[in-house]
């Protein structure tokens, strides 16, 4: 077993791990570093439950190894609001209906928060295209969509700060 | 770069390259592919960058995504740029490589269809010194490139498009950002009396490898532009593929779309075309 001490920073603060150079991004998070919001759904990068922002960008953290964001910082829905107090995003979707099951739900808005920040004003056709690479199984797109609307017009993306 | 080589040319078939790993790290999950060694390239600066010289090189290890917004690349070979936005989603782009693509060689893809049709080439690396792969002769089959294993793809050349030429890239998918079902490639070329000089027909998804409608292709060829012309076009494009049946369509139906992708795809080109007149 080959293993390789790595620095990320994850939600803003440096974590320091000893990891399997074969485990994947989304595996250290949740079982080495204990933050669980992040969903494993299939394993191979069509679902995108899993979509974290490295750098700020999004990324499919089950298709990257641990080992691959050294150095790099890591924002994960851990890092949003807290159960008591969501984040405006999060409560964007949740006045939207924008939670069923809630399994694809760290997937959606972390791809949201990475659209927003970069065009506060989207379309309806650019929040579906961007959107299209995340799969719910409730099927409750139109309410996700609108989620991800409500926060535009509440003008969180131009302050990109308040998203969180 | 050298030490990158140097673990190749030692490993060589026990090795995978790992680039962006859009494809790779699927493969491994699925425990398609069970090398023995990763060589991960990432950390190699070298290998990423666009440079304008007549044509565009492009280092193997620049994001889809990189390639998707590059200036650049929207002013030389503007086909590449709008081809990007057919490959997965935001969150593959972001990490996903125009050199891993082109390596990779999936049948369905974007990158090796387009540089077939734009008449592309790659440089190849080893410990042996340095060669130039024209696209023609790269793509060998499903998931096969004529890399020798101890080589490294590095950079992908790309022409300027010819003056009076128009293109499209198209694509029919079941879902946004799946693979294509079918996707077509264009590079129409008009004479100064607006007569078709020229024509380029790249299609994905119907075989082992990206292949060029060369039958539709001379069909054109002094022909007027014209929807006649076009639909006789995407007859003998439909005629001459021999795709299978799957899950995700019949034989049939992939033919059809080729026919329809293919006029579409040249009434998009010719416009483009006529627009640069």
């Amino acid at each position: 077993m080959t293993t390789q001490d790595v620095t990320i920073r994850v939600n803003g603060v440096e974590c320091h791990a000893t990891t399997e150079t074969r485990r994947t991004l989304v595996d250290l998070l949740r079982d080495e570093l204990g933050l669980t919001g992040t969903h494993v759904g299939c394993e191979h990068g069509i679902c995108g439950a899993c979509t974290v922002l490295l750098d700020g960008e999004p990324v499919r953290s089950c298709l990257m190894l641990a080992v691959q964001a050294a150095d790099a910082s890591v924002e994960t829905i851990d890092g949003l609001g807290t159960p008591e107090e969501l984040s405006p995003l999060q409560q964007s979707f949740r006045d939207s209906h924008g939670f069923q099951c809630g399994f694809c739900t760290p997937g959606f808005v972390m791809t949201t928060l990475a659209l927003l920040r970069e065009n506060p004003d989207p379309t309806e056709d650019e929040i579906r295209h961007t959107l299209s690479g995340n799969i719910c199984r409730c099927t409750g797109y139109q309410s996700i969509v609108d989620g991800v609307k409500r926060a535009a017009r509440a003008g969180l993306g131009s302050n990109a700060e308040v998203l969180r | 770069m050298p030490e990158t080589v140097e673990l190749l040319a030692q490993h060589g078939d026990d090795a995978k390259i790992l680039a962006g790993g859009q494809s790779l790290l699927p493969m491994l999950a699925l425990r398609l592919a069970r090398p023995a060694v990763l060589i991960d390239i990432n950390h190699v600066r070298e290998l990423a960058g666009i440079t304008v010289n007549g044509g565009l090189t492009i280092g193997a290890l620049t994001r889809h995504r990189a390639v998707e917004r590059s200036d650049a690349v929207a002013a030389v070979a503007p086909m590449l740029a709008a081809a990007m936005r057919y490959v997965g989603h935001d969150a593959i782009r972001t990490r996903g490589t125009l050199g891993g693509s082109v390596a990779h060689a999936d049948p369905a893809a974007e990158a090796p269809m387009v540089m077939r049709v734009l008449g592309g080439s790659i440089v190849a690396t080893s410990v042996r010194g340095r060669r130039t792969i024209d696209a023609d002769t790269l793509f060998q089959g499903f998931l096969t490139t004529s890399l020798e294993p101890d080589e490294l793809l590095t950079e992908i050349h790309v022409p300027a498009g010819a003056e009076g030429s128009g293109w499209s890239v198209n694509e029919f998918s079941r879902r946004n950002g799946d693979f294509a079902l079918v996707g077509t490639a264009i590079v129409l070329q008009l004479d100064d009396g607006g007569t078709i000089a020229g024509a380029r027909i790249g299609l994905s998804g119907i075989a082992g490898e990206p292949v060029r409608a060369t039958s539709a292709e001379a069909a054109l060829v002094g022909a007027a532009p014209s929807d006649a012309a076009f639909a006789e076009a995407g007859r003998a494009a439909a005629d001459a593929v021999n795709p299978t049946s799957d899950l995700h369509g019949t034989a049939a139906y992939r033919k059809h779309l080729v026919d329809v992708l293919v006029r579409r795809g040249l009434r998009e080109a010719l416009a483009r075309a006529e627009g640069d007149r």
